[in-house]
């Protein structure tokens, strides 16, 4: 039985005239790190909100089908049972940080005091997610004294504090340094490993061929490719499409026209791309 | 319009001191990138170019005009500030009226805001949302709003605070063409990001920012080649340049075009 599953999930937002989700199905395996790519408009945020609960609990609006985690089906749970199970990291962590805190550290425990957490759990629980994502140097800061990339790992580590059994992460390094950005991509990997389920909406695709186990690009609502990293990030419907690419997989492709890539499959990763270009080198 | 930034050191009320001595001059028609790791300042230094952060010590000129002994609203016909978060910057009823309020308030003359508003709707692709509220729009086409209000202001410089954070691949490439065109124009162009292959495509010289200070100054070429000391402020060079080092490649390439020259 997969982790989470989606069937047939159609919604339409109450002042939309067209649904931002048709007719889409998946299924995620316990453990499994999922990205999801699409251009503006595709639907990826709804399908965040619809994740986490917060379709159709909070938005309101028609839905159709289903949504399931760890068997409990949306359309049958509170948002408040619902949460204890699954965490989302908002795109902009302006709309998420409470407002209610004055330090950084104060923030963090929000979610812990809010189900009672007793104390001495509580700071340990805090200080280890804090070292985990590296903001152990803002524990005394305010909250709205940071930095967008600053404030974007606090939002994070105030999800991941909670331990949810299924983190969504809505394009969780936008603000971030790269350096940083794929600093975040580890921990998150780590976070799966330990057998934390993760569906990430992002457009850095070298990081998502690097950390992710699967892609599933959306378009319109609809899923137009899933798979391996490798065999969705790399096909031509995806600049059709007016999906990103790598820049090492549009460089291949022109390469390719040349006779200046010799590989049958394009790459994604650096890794790849030094590995086929090498070949045309020594050729 | 030539900016001219002297010593300048920001010191927050909480005591946090976010700039420690910059010193840089970016000449007229120039157009910069900022990058730099997450608290490095490019934002507190941003914020000083249109008056909405004054000094702690040094000085910032915006042409003839040293920053403190001007408001934010008369900075604002030199400086055009297009915010990070589109939501923080709309705030009237239809795109039409967003888009002429900057330059109405200016005081331009009538027939001059009109044609400086259907210049900038043409420029950022709004042509047939003029109608429509900014709210209804979806936020990359918010983004499209924020920078047509500011460029209908027809400032000599214009500062971007990552423009392309959240925006897809059709649209990264809307912004950038915008960019080129202020550039066609003759105007000053200051923009901060972490996109760094939208750094290299798009501009002639960058600037790193590390801890209040000025890391690396250069060339696009020059400043994203050097990996050791980049990766001090967090920031790697774009996605070509780490494979044309991989390569072995003799030359720093950073964009598409070189690459390829590079293989052939």
């Amino acid at each position: 039985m997969a982790f989470v599953v989606l069937k047939n999930l159609t919604y339409l937002y109450p002042t939309s005239e067209k649904p931002v989700l048709r007719n889409l199905s998946f299924h995620i395996q316990e453990g499994e790190f999922v990205a999801v790519v699409g251009p503006n408009g595709a639907g990826k945020s709804t399908l965040c909100y619809a994740l986490a609960g917060f379709v159709p609990h909070f938005f309101k609006g028609e839905i159709s089908g289903e949504i399931e985690v760890n068997g409990r089906k949306s359309s049958e749970s509170t948002l408040d049972e619902w949460v204890l199970n699954v965490g989302l990291a908002f795109q902009n962590p302006f709309n998420q940080i409470s407002g209610a805190k004055y330090t950084v550290f104060e923030e963090i425990a929000f979610g812990l005091e809010n189900i009672g957490v007793p104390r001495e759990e509580m700071k340990k629980r805090v200080e280890d997610a804090m070292s985990l994502t590296g903001i152990g140097d803002l524990a005394d800061r305010s909250p709205y004294s940071l930095s967008g990339g600053q404030q974007q790992r606090v939002a994070l580590t105030s999800i991941l504090v909670m331990r949810p059994r299924l983190l969504v992460l809505d394009e969780p390094t936008s603000q971030m340094d790269p350096i940083g950005a794929r600093e975040v991509f580890g921990v998150v990997r780590k976070m799966a490993e330990e057998g934390m389920t993760v569906v990430m909406v992002e457009h850095k695709v070298e990081w998502i061929a690097n950390f992710a186990d699967r892609v599933i690009a959306l378009k319109e609502g609809q899923i137009l490719l899933e798979g391996s990293a490798s065999e969705v990030l790399t096909s031509e419907a995806l600049v059709e499409n007016g999906f990103g690419v790598s820049r090492y997989t549009s460089a291949a492709r022109e390469a390719k026209k040349k006779g200046l890539w010799k590989k049958e499959r394009l790459p994604v990763t650096l890794d790849e791309a030094a590995e086929g270009f090498n070949l045309t080198r020594n050729a | 319009m030539k900016i001219a930034i002297d010593k300048l050191h920001f010191t927050y009320p909480i005591g946090l001191e976010a700039l420690k001595g910059i010193s840089l001059v970016v000449e007229p028609g120039e157009q910069v990138a900022i990058v730099g790791q997450n608290g490095a300042g490019k934002t507190t230094l941003a914020r000083h170019l249109n008056g909405l952060l004054k000094p702690t010590s040094g000085s910032v000129f915006i042409g003839d005009w040293e920053t403190t002994k001007f408001s934010t609203a008369k900075l604002a016909a030199r400086v055009g500030y297009v915010f990070q978060n589109p939501d923080e910057q709309l705030f009237s009823r239809d795109v039409v009226t967003e888009v002429s309020f900057g330059p109405r308030n200016l005081g331009y003359a009538k027939g001059k805001v009109d044609e400086l508003v259907e210049r900038a709707m043409a420029l950022t692709e709004l042509n047939g949302k003029a109608e429509a509220n900014p709210y209804d729009l979806s936020p990359a086409w918010r983004k499209m709003v924020a920078l047509a209000s500011i460029i209908a202001m027809d400032t000599p410089i214009v500062i971007f605070d990552e423009p392309t954070t959240g925006q897809d691949a059709v649209n990264v490439a809307r912004i950038a063409h915008v960019i080129s065109e202020l550039k066609r124009e003759g105007r000053t162009v200051v923009v901060i990001t972490h996109d760094i292959d939208f750094c290299a495509e798009n501009f002639e010289r960058v600037i790193a920012l590390s801890q209040g200070r000025v890391l690396l100054d250069g060339s696009t070429r020059e400043v994203l080649g050097q990996e050791d000391i980049l990766a001090q402020t967090y920031v790697e060079p774009p996605q070509l340049t780490r494979l044309g080092k991989r390569l072995g490649l003799k030359e720093t390439v950073t964009t598409q075009e070189e690459f390829i020259k590079s293989l052939a």
